[in-house]
């Protein structure tokens, strides 16, 4: 009866007993670590509070430490489902405070990894939802794709999960030939799994009944909240940032932007299946474009900033001087505040960087998405049953690296 | 159309003196206002109809520690979703007394973003719900993003470490 006096009741109303449970830090349904406090009435949610930072590792205050190129293997770390587009956002920032115009097909190259990427993060969100409502078959299967993606980041920078892909100004290395056989193997592959996945589950009955209408939320609280990313477009906003506010050539390509009608986790579902099917258009796209261009083209002409490769520093003396100045931080970098940023797998990443003109940011924000739609989720699921609960939580794709920074 | 000269005409319409140092840092324009009239401002431009900033996209704090009575800054980014332009207002505090006006009534976005700013700046958000740390353990006693405190220098020789050589 000692938890009673943490909620109101109504006049008159028999006493109730509530029941406190802790969901997380360490819980199957969390997939991470992060703790939900939950007061319960049976099986009825009263109230809710989340509590975040168990695994805040300063990224912040480490990035006033370390020269621009070493920040990228922070920004792996952020939402490690997509390490190459938070890479590639940071990447963008430094390239748009320097004010590098890159050519064409890196452009390109880089959208292939990124949208690869966010396939790549949108089937282990919406795979484990259905995990969550017990439908472990889907989740099994699209994570055969899942590793053909990972194999193409391997080719490509020789890493799979925290990636670390690209340079300023660039990529670290060409596409191999292996690469490009590699992508065109998904490409043709994929599709016809993921019209699987979705004839497993889209029109499921069990599966409808259990997410439709669990953890919705309204356009305007949405928009009052800061949600961006799927979660946002499927209450009914068309905010992309791809097609807002463009970067790497994403005006260049034809695609359309999915949306949901009343935010719950069944609209999110699907607006994530309908950007796969997207990012898969955007890729395809994107391997006719770059038939146009010069195939040994992989970097911009940067040499005060890109790092140069590593044949050439040893064989080549400008090569070497480059190297030594980026590494020592002896590049003239201008001074100025900038914001950039990217469509990640869960929202809009940003990055606002204050230069001094030092070889370390003077300071760096991450704007990371789910920080800050997770703080609606008290709201979303005070009145719901905890099951209800626990699938809003795994559709609102939470990454426990990008919650805690 | 809504353009970045026009948002600027409309602030200084609104507040004449109040708002200053209209410039614009790469593509988003940027401006300073007094810091105690910051929700004046915030409201100002979430309602306008022309104007039609209703998206907080980010809070932020910085520490610059040589500007006398003006050390913390704080940063609201606000957006027209529809017309896809950003803004960026500023607030200056003095270190002793960082007393700023909570934005959560206007933003919900504000809440666990002025949390943060709390944590490691100390920036005090009068009339915030909930203002307690969210990052760092509640027995902490000081604001670790404050440029006092410095990393280790990775470049300093005078450590003799042969466990992990630097």
């Amino acid at each position: 009866m000692n938890q009673k006096s943490n909620i109101q009741l109504p006049e008159g109303s028999l006493g109730k007993q509530t029941t406190t449970l802790n969901l997380g830090p360490t819980h199957p349904a969390t997939h991470g670590v992060f703790q939900n406090i939950l007061e319960m009435d049976g099986e009825i949610i009263v109230d809710a509070v989340s509590t975040v930072g168990y695994i805040h590792r300063a990224f912040e205050k480490l990035a006033e430490r370390r020269s621009y190129y070493q920040i990228t293997t922070l920004t792996d770390r952020l939402n490690y489902c997509s390490s190459p587009i938070n890479n590639m956002g940071w990447h963008m920032t430094v390239e748009k405070l320097i004010g590098a115009e890159l050519p064409k097909r890196v452009e390109y190259l880089r959208v292939i990894i990124m949208e690869l990427s966010r396939i790549a993060d949108h089937l282990i969100c919406n795979s484990v939802v259905g995990v969550d409502t017990g439908a472990a078959t889907g989740f099994f299967y699209v994570f055969e794709f899942r590793e053909l993606i990972y194999e193409i980041f391997e080719e490509i920078c020789g890493s799979r999960l925290t990636t670390n892909i690209g340079r300023i100004g660039g990529l670290e290395r060409n596409f191999s030939d292996i690469a490009f056989q590699k992508i065109n193997h998904f490409l043709k592959t994929f599709p016809k799994a993921m019209e699987e996945f979705e004839s497993l589950l889209n029109r499921n009955r069990i599966f409808m009944d259990r997410t439709i209408g669990a953890g919705a939320i309204s356009a305007e609280r949405a928009l009052n909240y800061g949600f961006t990313g799927p979660n946002l477009r499927a209450t009914g906003i068309d905010y992309d940032v791809r097609v807002a506010h463009p970067y790497s050539g994403y005006q260049d390509f034809d695609f359309s932007i999915p949306v949901g009608s009343v935010g719950d986790t069944y609209d999110r579902f699907l607006v994530r299946n309908g950007e796969i099917w997207q990012s898969l258009s955007i890729i395809n796209q994107a391997m006719e474009k770059l038939k146009d261009h010069d195939p040994s083209v992989f970097h911009a002409n940067l040499p005060d900033f890109y790092l140069p490769l590593k044949e050439d520093v040893y064989t080549k003396m400008e090569a070497l001087i480059y190297h030594f100045k980026i590494v020592m931080g002896e590049t003239e970098l201008p001074v100025g505040e900038v914001y950039n940023a990217v469509e990640g797998g869960n929202g809009e990443l940003g990055f606002y960087l204050i230069s001094d003109g030092g070889r370390t940011p003077y300071r760096l924000h991450f704007r990371r998405p789910c920080f800050i739609y997770y703080q609606a989720f008290p709201e979303m699921v005070i009145g719901s049953m905890l099951s209800d609960a626990v699938v809003a939580m795994s559709s609102l794709n939470l990454i426990a690296g990008e919650l805690d920074a | 159309m809504l353009t970045n000269e026009i948002i600027q005409q409309r602030l200084v319409e609104k507040f004449g003196e109040q708002v200053s140092n209209f410039i614009m840092h790469y593509d988003i324009l940027t401006f300073e206002t007094e810091k105690d009239n910051n929700l004046k401002v915030l409201s100002f431009l979430k309602d306008s109809q022309e104007l039609g900033f209703t998206f907080l996209n980010d809070l932020t704090a910085v520490h610059y520690p040589n500007d006398k009575d003006r050390e913390l800054m704080v940063v609201y980014m606000l957006q027209n979703i529809r017309a896809g332009i950003r803004i960026r207002m500023k607030i200056y505090t003095p270190i002793s007394k960082p007393d700023v006006f909570t934005a959560v009534n206007i933003f919900s976005t504000a809440n666990w973003l002025e949390r943060e700013a709390y944590d490691f700046f100390g920036v005090n958000f009068v009339g915030h719900p909930n203002l307690i740390r969210i990052m760092n353990v509640d027995e902490m006693d000081y604001f670790p993003l404050r440029k006092e405190y410095q990393l280790e220098d990775q470049t300093r020789v005078d450590k003799d470490d042969d466990m992990f050589g630097r």
